[in-house]
């Protein structure tokens, strides 16, 4: 069977282009960039390639740029550097819907006696910048908030926030990993000091991210050892991946107004003809800015596991906010901040596509989803309920 | 991705037994929305009200939950409602080729919803105690799930369950704000206890075998679950006479308080077995 991949947010396909592109650093062009030898010395100059390539998507200084092995990294070098150059202040804001690489990083520094304060989103998923403007005081280590949500897509208007805190003297961190190739980013006219990116969410393979680190930002490494990336990150560099990564940035940007155009028709048409074929839907974070490639779509009277079972069936990869897939007992605490009413928080899929989505593949879900919601609402007792009232 | 068996799937994709009988004689309805899995159950009986020959199922709820509840209603039909009370959770899960430890509460639900059936059918006050029902007896242990001191007990005892991890699997209680955990921890003590206390009498004189044996069913009954409540166990490495040589593990081992804990042990050894053991921890 083959697969219609739509769960581009968990994951994506690595683009040849990127493979061809790594390929070479492995069984060949194997030597270690620091080498003083002519063998070293040529893939340095790739990792120097990669790294300008990186910074151009960013609209950053190659020099800003932190290779790393990964998005959860990224955070964490962010959010620990942060309370290790202000080791007099107590007070970290985030938000209640970021990522576990953030949400645990604060959780576990709160028993070690940080103040947190995690931001509430309203229906839509939305933050309240007044509540950013109540919470900062002289206190405040550092601001981490993502600049996409990975289940809704939702937008934050991070650089209002990050001004704001800015004033106030603190540092800006932002999660973009689900943001970076799908929405442009200008580092050249941001106040973010700190952003988090991941290779494998945007057709590079996993092991690979980035952190991006305003010059001038106070940083202390996370990992420590040798000098690499300016003693900013130690361990010898992923070359291949580091290569890779380069080069999908390089292809991200050359597809970026594919992403906000037919991506982004892609997903509004599939939005629509599920919302017209099925009844009682409602759209997650619906009432504003989303990503263009991120469809939640919540369906009342039925659990997300069985739908996403019966979608596999078909060929189809969709994702949930549902409890029953995660091992966890509770809808996504995503869903559960937003105040998603129960009778559709566990029925929540979320669809999310890329620029190798097919007009085809959109097709076959919208002819897929509607039955499988019509029989797992024939199944529970809740779905009958509510067809014998209609 | 859960690692499902062919014959969940299977009842998944095609459960049996599915819709309402209009004229059941019994049905037991558990679970809610909010809860994230409920399951309806409609059992018609035979004339004279002694088989069960027809069962119905709606359930809301995972891929596991739909495989539990069409499992049900293929292995209660045939049976006396006497039969029908015997069958177990765990039952219900072998005749699926077994669930995934975090979705036996699936098969709880099951079991449960046939209790409560049955004790509607009979008039009798309905055993429920959980998923968001009253239990007028029990005393509410997991707040977010609704489920009460008595509920989780039978659950623990009947499966055996030794450690809060595995009671939310089976029962999803502690599985929200994990407010209740110590509360589980304690009633895992205070079940394992009560079958220890019949387990484990003390004879007057011992052979050295019996001897061997009662420090071996006193280790397994009465120290390892108390050490496994605190994340911590123990193995026994030998026993000679009177000595008794256990090497820590987990999260006793490299404890600092290991000296206290093989105390403890050698405590619970004298009283139980012989007063004239000793105990010596050993690295192994």
């Amino acid at each position: 069977m083959k697969e219609i991949y739509l769960d581009n947010n968990a994951t994506t396909k690595v683009d040849e282009l990127v493979f061809e592109e790594m390929r070479p650093y492995f069984c060949e062009l194997y030597g270690n960039p620091s080498s003083m030898h002519f063998f070293g010395g040529q893939v340095q100059k790739k990792v120097d390639e990669a790294r300008n390539r990186v910074a151009a998507l960013l609209g950053a200084l190659p020099d800003e740029i932190v290779f790393t092995a990964c998005g959860t990294e990224s955070d964490n070098a962010a959010i620990r550097s942060a309370i290790e150059v202000f080791p007099e202040k107590r007070h970290i804001i985030t938000s209640r819907v970021e990522h576990p690489a953030v949400l645990t990083q604060c959780r576990n520094l709160s028993k070690r006696g940080y103040r947190i304060t995690e931001l509430n989103v309203d229906g839509n998923g939305q933050l309240d910048l007044k509540e950013l403007e109540t919470a900062l005081d002289d206190d405040t280590a550092i601001v981490s908030l993502m600049y996409a949500n990975n289940e809704t897509g939702v937008i934050f208007p991070i650089e209002e926030a990050a001004r704001m805190v800015k004033e106030k003297g603190a540092l800006f961190h932002t999660d973009a990993v689900q943001a970076v190739g799908k929405i442009p980013l200008n580092m050249a006219e941001s106040a973010i000091d700190m952003l988090s990116l991941s290779g494998h969410k945007l057709h590079a393979p996993k092991g690979i991210g980035v952190l991006y680190v305003r010059r001038g930002t106070p940083f202390r490494p996370l990992l420590v050892g040798g000098h690499q990336e300016r003693g900013r990150r130690a361990g010898t560099e992923n070359t291949g991946s580091l290569i890779a990564m380069g080069k999908a940035c390089e292809l991200a940007q050359l597809h970026m107004a594919e992403e906000g155009g037919r991506v982004r028709e892609m997903r509004d048409r599939l939005e629509r003809e599920l919302t017209a074929a099925i009844p009682n839907t409602r759209i997650n974070g619906g009432g504003t800015d989303r990503l263009p490639n991120t469809l939640s779509i919540a369906m009342e009277f039925v659990e997300g596991e069985g739908i996403l079972l019966l979608l596999s069936e078909k060929g189809i990869c969709a994702s949930s906010g549902s409890a029953c897939t995660s091992g966890s007992l509770e809808p996504s605490h995503v869903l559960r901040a937003m105040g998603v009413p129960f009778t559709c928080a566990h029925g929540s899929i979320r669809f999310s596509l890329s620029r190798f989505t097919t007009d085809a593949e959109i097709d076959a879900v919208i002819k897929e989803l509607p039955p499988i919601i019509s029989r797992l609402r024939q199944m529970s007792p809740f779905g009958r309920e509510f067809l014998e009232k209609k | 991705m859960w690692d499902y068996t062919d014959k969940v799937k299977e009842h998944f994709l095609n459960p049996r037994n599915v819709g309402e009988i209009i004229d059941a004689d019994a049905v037991g309805e558990v679970g809610s929305l909010a809860c994230g899995d409920a399951l309806k159950l409609f059992i018609k009986l035979d004339e004279n009200k002694e088989r069960i020959v027809d069962a119905k199922f709606q359930t809301f709820g995972c891929g596991s939950a739909i495989a539990s509840s069409s499992a049900l209603t293929e292995m209660v039909k045939g049976k006396t409602l006497e039969e029908a009370l015997k069958i177990t959770n765990q039952e219900i899960a072998d005749f699926l080729g077994g669930l995934p430890e975090e979705k036996m509460h699936c098969s709880v639900m099951g079991q449960e919803a046939l209790e409560v059936a049955i004790a509607k059918y009979r008039g009798v006050e309905a055993p429920v105690h959980g998923h968001d029902h009253v239990d007028t007896e029990g005393e509410i242990v997991c707040k977010c799930f609704g489920l009460t001191d008595l509920f989780l007990k039978k659950v623990i005892a009947s499966n055996k369950l030794h450690t809060a991890e595995q009671v939310t699997h089976f029962t999803k209680a502690g599985g929200a704000c994990g407010g209740c955990i110590p509360k589980i921890k304690e009633l895992i003590a205070e079940v394992l206890g009560e079958e220890k206390k019949v387990a484990v009498e003390k004879p007057v004189k011992l052979t050295n075998l019996r001897k061997m044996q009662l420090i071996q069913e006193t280790l397994e009954n009465e120290v390892r679950p108390q050490l496994w409540a605190d994340g911590g166990d123990l193995e026994l490495v030998d026993i000679d006479g009177s000595t008794v040589q256990v090497a820590f593990r987990k999260a006793c081992a490299g404890c600092a308080s290991s000296g206290n804990t093989a105390k403890f042990v050698e405590q619970k050894l004298r009283e139980l077995v012989s007063s004239d053991i000793v105990v010596q921890e050993v690295q192994g």
